[in-house]
């Protein structure tokens, strides 16, 4: 039986993280538990909910459904490395202020995420497109004219 | 979930091996495999990552048909705009399916291997017995809430739904599974639940699915996939449909071919739908007529009765999409 812990190496927001980590863990549990990355939200835990959305090689998955050692090799890129290195908020941050595009904030940094991936995608041209591809991030708070809204306006700022 | 290993597998050959031993899964795109170990329905010993093999992951489209690697995400064959144009049941089947994030892990062979989401088989904790998880122990969908579970195919032991969406297109366009050299036809990979209802699939412990192929053809071409679901978006179907169609020169239905999702145990062929139009100018009459058979021989329940006429309705509906476009 091979071993079921082992060091790992992951690649997260440009930087080289080695760490030791039990086989099962999951990518969301890594970033969380052991390099203290929780910008990243468990909500469901199980694929339902979209709060734990990261890119992998800039595509958007959920970190609770990808094993950390499925990540390996990957660029891994959270909320945390979505600013500019001086602060400066991307695009997609900076309108989801402007549009109040939250209330209590929990699914935020999926919403964004998934929001960056869908713009970049070409999947926000409308308001039916984008409520489609944005389907898999739930707000529980109902937040979700706001989203579209914040979307969009970033949608046209990337053009 | 429970402790598991986890290693790349070194060649294809070697998984099939690995994957023969006890407690041993194969593992793709993960979003079955993990979420069901989470359920605790899925209790793997050591998993098996097969993403990293090469060449599994083409989409090849020729004069004869489409082959697409069964490792190819869901995301991009949906994109694929060869597939688009000669396959839109496919193409959209996997649209509708799942979220963004979803489509972007999830493998085109892992797919078709996702299990039901009866709320029974997925939580052993409240619910221990289950003859799919635990052949033998016992049903409780049986007595429970069954709105979302089938009424064709199902048997004593067993009536959960299959839930995919891109297996009732394969199935609606005779696509073909292929098991390394070994080759399944879609509507005979599905097993119906029987008395053996852990059977789900026509695959051995030591077999992994490598491709999915579709032959081209004009009803291929003029194929669409309809979903009814209990929200807009990210859901599982209540009814969905799959249809094909070609007209002669005289606007009778040639080729008519329908599957039906979110109603039985397997993705359903309605065969007895596309025999009875065959051949037949496509009036609404003729249609509506037709269209009831697709029902024929179902077991409805209390919860679940309303399909018995909503599913009739949507392969009208897939058909009359077919023939006139989307409805205003």
């Amino acid at each position: 039986m091979p071993s079921m812990t082992a060091p790992l190496t992951l690649s997260v927001n440009g930087q080289d993280h080695v760490f030791e980590a039990e086989d099962r863990t999951t990518l969301l549990d890594a970033l969380r538990e052991q390099l203290h990355l929780t910008g990243t939200k468990k909500g469901c835990d199980q694929g339902q909910c979209g709060a734990c959305t990261v890119h992998l090689d800039g595509e958007r998955v959920l970190a609770c459904l990808t094993l950390a050692r499925q990540a390996e090799g990957c660029a891994v890129t959270t909320i945390e490395g979505l600013a500019g290195p001086d602060g400066t908020l991307h695009a997609v941050q900076a309108a989801f202020l402007e549009e109040d595009a939250f209330q209590c904030g929990f699914c935020t940094p999926g919403q964004i995420m998934s929001a960056v991936a869908c713009i970049r995608e070409g999947h926000a041209g409308s308001e039916d497109a984008i409520r489609e591809y944005m389907s898999g991030n739930l707000c529980r708070c109902g937040a979700y004219p706001n989203i579209v809204a914040a979307v969009r306006r970033a949608a046209e700022v990337l053009a | 979930m429970k402790a598991f290993s986890y290693q790349r597998a070194a060649s294809l050959a070697a998984a099939r091996q690995q994957a023969a031993t006890t407690g041993a899964a194969i593992l793709a795109g993960g979003t079955t495999l993990l979420d069901l170990a989470k359920c605790q329905v899925a209790r793997p010993e050591q998993v098996i990552d097969i993403t990293r093999l090469p060449g599994l992951d083409e989409i090849t489209l020729d004069a004869q048909g489409l082959r697409i690697g069964a490792l190819a995400r869901m995301a991009r064959v949906a994109e694929d705009s060869g597939v688009r144009a000669a396959f839109p049941a496919v193409a959209q089947a996997l649209s509708l399916s799942a979220s963004a994030q979803i489509r972007n892990m999830a493998t085109i062979g892992g797919n078709l291997l996702q299990r039901t989401r009866c709320a029974y088989f997925r939580d052993p904790a409240s619910f221990p017995a289950c003859n799919r998880r635990a052949p033998g122990s016992g049903c409780t969908a049986m007595n429970g809430v069954t709105a979302n579970h089938a009424l064709l195919g199902t048997s004593e032991s067993c009536i959960a739904t299959y839930p995919g969406d891109l297996a009732v297109a394969l199935v609606a366009l005779d696509g073909t599974i292929h098991l390394g050299e070994r080759q399944v036809a879609a509507p005979e990979f599905f097993l119906p639940p029987g008395d053996t209802p852990e059977r789900e699939f026509a695959i051995a412990p030591d077999e992994i699915i490598t491709a999915v192929t579709l032959p081209t053809s004009r009803a291929a071409r003029r194929s669409v996939y309809l979903k009814l679901r209990d929200r807009a978006s990210y859901e599982f179907a209540t009814v969905s449909v799959a249809a094909a169609l070609e007209l002669d020169a005289e606007c009778r239905i040639a080729v008519l071919r329908v599957a039906l999702g979110g109603v039985a145990t397997i993705p359903w062929r309605a065969r007895a739908v596309e025999a009875a139009l065959t051949g037949r100018e496509p009036t609404p009459e003729a249609l509506r007529e037709a269209s009831l058979l697709a029902m024929q021989g179902a077991t409805p329940r209390p919860d679940n009765r309303h399909k018995l006429e909503l599913a009739p309705r949507m392969v009208v509906r897939a058909i009359e999409t077919l023939l006139w476009g989307e409805p205003a």
